[in-house]
């Protein structure tokens, strides 16, 4: 397949085979390489290792005849998807969020199994909504009567815990050409704050006024501006040095810029305006929570191709690591989070770090995040790397993904496409994992953020991806011929 | 004597890389043993038997290093030099922020900056793809190859009955050409893959189900000075009804269309009928004469094939070079004891010899009377490479076999080309100096020498080596076989 997710054309190759100087790709034993690199002939070899797989799903995942065509058109909606920010509302009206049910990042998971941070997010969102007085009737109460449902589940994404309650306001974003929609809620900064785990007084007192103030002025503005073009931004943040998940500054400044004049009209108070116009520029983050949500649209346009290995979702709830794939619908396919390596703040270590958290791994599962890492070297800062590590690790996820974006482009890497469309073949085959750029919330609920750093998913979630596409593909038989 | 044992998870490099450094670390002063090898089953039994702890945890994806040395300083030595050896093939991958498009252009005549995975477009504009790797990993490769739009040769064995039918399918959908599997060699545009040897252009294009079979056809038309347009390889099971001889059907359209191609011949296995008739009936529409070749029922033998495309070509029989030394080893009775590396060959030995000596054991090296044995079945390369790479193997046993007082002949085959030892003669003239050198009386050595003199090797070199020791030597096998065969029986060749 072509970096645009177009497949080569198929005139018919044959005939130059008997014409053409050759030049030859080579996998496999290096004499034979050798042999002909010998003839002064070209040759490219390739850098094979087992796979970390059974040969026989895997053959069977590749000999699925709608493989091609469902990756081709899998990548190509991705490609093709744009996302405006058209309004914003409270997760009650946007997302018909009705009463009793929380929703959470990452696969499913019960109160029982739920780590610190998730717990901490559950009883702050609880506390919000008014759903109990106290963290240990809110602690009951999830514990017997509230329902938990991925945000995965109804078209959102929630960085680290991704809480949402029917109170919280949502950014709401369409793909025009589709009328498809994705949501998320709006980014309270950094430090103790919800989606880390924290759920103090003042966690509470900030999602108050980001409820009465922030989204409803932001909402007046969008009203007043028209759809905001969130896909125009990342473009141009990804040339900025902001890879989109740990760096959002160059984004989050575009969207004040833009919305600033909007915010500046409206018949609200000044010192509201000033309130929301600084809370979002001292948030460098900000701008992740316009970046998820059109990833998600993106991602969610290639559900549901059977015959597909492009993984549509990563994402993590702080107990358990989860993939989604275009070919195999809404299965989840699950594996202990690991913890991610970083630096920590203050006097936080490692042995206050929770397990990945966080439906934020969607930027990486479309392009950016770790993907976009040679466009932001500063990230690699987190895991004491070079910009060479940056470069890198950009340059590794080229070989487990279909195709470049055309859209988020490099400029030290002469402007090419990010690496995106994860395939799940791809992964298995070469045991290269997707890096992952995220925070790191404490273990322990109400600690909120302790650090940022890299991850990678475990490998045993691509595995049994791999047997459930072969699970669904016809058996390869000699009759099949 | 100390001895060190590591596994290093994950680490990877095909098995002749490894046997490489194995074999250079065994060299060094004061080594005694070594494996560096990818942890299998087959080397981690090999790694006990040569006395080494097993260790724990290691998978066939971690790859075990073991020294045996006499002193600290001596391994010490032998850990710089494999990591030495470890990071040269390092070196040679790590282009840096080299070639940020996707892999560097390969250069005429080196090998570029790996890749990871087979693309049209990471290659610089790679045509032709080549598969290597072991035989259940084959098919993902292949895939890959016709994903990016490439014809592919897969020269790996072991591939499932029913990938090979897939990537056939899917490749004639595609209008692209599956050389293989178990392709050992093909010339291409004058490329030469796998196992090939040098030899002029020329009119003849050869579709070849056999490497050895097509590689000995090459070499007999070379010495007559008729060279070759393509060579292209189809594998063993292309004429198979499964198969139903998808490959051939394409390279002879393929071969008809090409203007330098003035006849074709099809080397083949014994084929399933049905589809033996359809390719005849395709042969037949070619504008071009078509020899089928199937040694055994059209032809006695390889050799007559090569007489049978210079009686088409409007060329008079020849007699095929051979080498006759000053002093060849005198005939005795005895058994016929045949060491190949090639499996036709051995095939071609098997329905000669059967006609004129009866039963003949197949493949046991240790089987007492008549044997023939083919070094390149499975069951002798699991773990280590083709004969014509590392000719140990066959080294050891021919030794075994020349000491025998109940040997009455050894035939062996001697490949040259691209891809095959250096100098594949040496090995075995060494072994027959050795043990004349014990003062054992010898039978008869007879060498099939499959080559042309633009080979690496050399034709004539490597034949003279093998007079030197006595060994009476033939381009033909077939009249290697016969000659064998008459001084065993006592009949005059």
């Amino acid at each position: 397949m072509t970096a645009d997710g177009s497949l080569p054309s198929e005139e018919a190759n044959a005939a130059g085979l008997l014409a053409e100087p050759h030049r030859v790709v080579a996998v496999g034993a290096g004499f034979l390489a050798e042999a002909i690199s010998s003839q002064a002939v070209a040759v490219s070899t390739v850098d094979w290792r087992p796979p970390v797989v059974d040969a026989d799903p895997l053959a069977r995942v590749l000999a699925d005849p709608r493989r091609r065509e469902a990756n081709s058109a899998a990548l190509g909606r991705i490609l093709a998807s744009r996302a405006h920010l058209v309004d914003l509302a409270p997760a009650r009206d946007a997302l018909r969020l009705e009463p009793g049910v929380l929703l959470h990042a990452g696969p499913p998971i019960d109160w029982e199994r739920a780590s610190g941070p998730l717990r901490g997010a559950l009883i702050g969102a609880a506390l919000f909504e008014g759903l109990a007085g106290t963290s240990a009737e809110a602690e009951k109460r999830l514990a017997e009567e509230i329902t938990l449902v991925p945000c995965h589940e109804r078209s959102t994404v929630g960085p680290m815990a991704g809480v949402v309650s029917p109170s919280m306001w949502m950014f709401v974003l369409e793909d025009p050409s589709t009328g498809q929609r994705s949501y998320c809620s709006l980014n309270e900064g950094l430090g103790k704050v919800l989606r880390y785990g924290a759920y103090s007084p003042d966690v509470i007192e900030r999602l108050d006024w980001m409820s009465s103030v922030l989204g409803p002025l932001l909402r007046d503005a969008i009203r007043r501006n028209g759809p905001y073009d969130v896909s125009s931004t990342v473009a141009q943040m990804v040339q900025m040095g902001d890879e989109g998940h740990n760096r959002n500054r160059a984004g989050t400044l575009m969207f004040l810029r833009d919305i600033l004049p909007y915010l500046a009209e409206s018949t609200a108070p000044p010192r509201d305006v000033a309130a929301v116009t600084r809370f979002i520029g001292g948030n460098d983050h900000f701008f992740l929570n316009l970046v998820m949500p059109a990833c998600k649209l993106a991602l969610d346009a290639a559900r549901d191709l059977p015959g597909s290995t492009l993984v549509v979702a990563m994402a993590r709830n702080g107990t358990d690591f989860g993939i989604q794939v275009a070919g195999t619908g809404d299965a989840w396919f699950t594996a202990p989070a690991a913890v991610p390596e970083g630096l920590y703040l203050g006097a936080y270590g490692a042995e206050d770090a929770n397990p990945d958290i966080g439906d934020s791994a969607i930027t990486e599962t479309a392009g950016l995040g770790g993907f976009a890492m040679a466009a932001a070297p500063a990230i690699v800062r987190f895991v004491g790397g070079a910009v060479a590590d940056a470069i890198r690790t950009t340059q590794e996820m080229y070989e487990i993904t279909l195709g470049e974006h055309p859209l988020y482009q490099v400029p030290v890497l002469g402007f090419r496409g990010t690496p995106v469309g994860i395939d799940t073949t791809r992964v298995v085959r070469t045991g290269l994992l997707p890096q992952i750029n995220t925070g790191i919330a404490g273990k322990i609920a109400g600690m909120g953020q302790v650090g940022a750093g890299l991850v990678r998913p475990p490998i045993e979630c691509f595995i049994q991806a791999l047997d459930a596409l072969a699970a669904a593909a016809p058996e390869l038989a000699v009759s099949s011929a | 004597m100390i001895s060190f044992v590591e596994v290093r998870p994950g680490a990877y490099r095909d098995s002749v890389a490894l046997m490489q450094i194995s074999r250079d670390l065994a060299n060094l002063d004061g080594v005694s043993a070594v494996l560096v090898a990818m942890a299998t089953e087959l080397n981690l039994d090999l790694l006990a038997s040569m006395g080494f702890d097993r260790p724990p945890k290691a998978g066939p994806n971690d790859m075990v290093v073991a020294i045996s040395a006499e002193d600290d300083d001596a391994l010490a030595q032998a850990r710089i030099v494999l990591e030495k050896a470890l990071r040269g093939e390092h070196e040679r991958r790590d282009g840096g922020l080299a070639g940020s498009a996707g892999g560097a252009p390969a250069m005429a005549g080196g090998l570029a900056q790996p890749v990871s995975r087979i693309t049209a477009g990471a290659l610089d504009g790679a045509t032709l793809a080549l598969v290597s790797v072991p035989g259940p990993y084959a098919f993902p490769e292949a895939v890959d190859a016709l994903d990016a739009g490439l014809p592919v040769m897969i020269f790996s064995d072991n591939m499932p009955l029913e990938q090979e039918v897939w990537l056939k399918a899917a490749a004639a959908q595609r209008g692209l050409l599956v050389m293989g599997p178990d392709c050992g060699t093909a010339l291409v545009a004058g490329v030469g893959l796998g196992f090939a040897n040098v030899v002029r252009p020329g009119p003849v294009g050869i579709v070849a189900a056999s490497g050895t079979g097509a590689q000995q056809l090459i070499c007999l038309l070379d010495a007559a000075d008729i060279g070759i347009s393509h060579c292209l390889g189809v594998g063993g099971r292309d004429l198979s009804a499964a198969v139903g001889g998808r490959s051939t059907l394409q390279a002879l359209d393929l071969l008809d269309a090409d203007p330098a191609t003035d006849m074709v011949v099809v080397l083949s296995k014994p084929p399933d009928p049905a589809v033996a008739e359809v390719v005849s009936h395709r042969a037949s529409t070619l504008s071009k004469p078509v020899v089928i070749g199937l040694p055994g029922d059209t032809f006695p033998d390889l050799t007559a094939v090569a007489a049978a495309v210079l009686d088409a070509l409007g060329k008079p029989p020849r007699t095929w070079p051979r080498w006759t030394p000053i002093n060849p080893l005198p005939r005795r009775s005895g058994a016929l004891r045949g060491l190949y590396a090639g499996g036709t060959l051995r095939d071609e030995a098997l329905s000669i010899a059967r006609e004129r000596l009866g039963r003949i054991s197949v493949d046991d090296p240790g089987a007492l009377g008549h044997a023939l044995v083919d070094f390149g079945d499975d069951r002798f390369t699991m773990g280590r490479a083709h004969p014509m790479i590392d000719p140990t193997l066959r080294a050891d046993q021919l030794g075994r076999d020349l000491a025998n007082p109940a040997t009455g002949v050894v035939l062996v085959d001697v490949v040259l080309g691209h891809g095959a030892h250096p100098s594949p003669a040496t090995p075995i003239a060494e072994v027959v100096h050795q043990i004349a050198a014990t003062g054992e009386i010898l039978p008869p050595v007879v060498a099939a020498l499959i080559g042309t003199e633009t080979d690496p090797q050399g034709l004539e070199a490597q034949a003279q080596l093998l007079v030197d020791a006595g060994v009476r030597v033939f381009l033909s096998h077939a009249e290697a076989v016969h000659v064998a065969l008459d001084l065993l029986t006592g009949e005059s060749p």
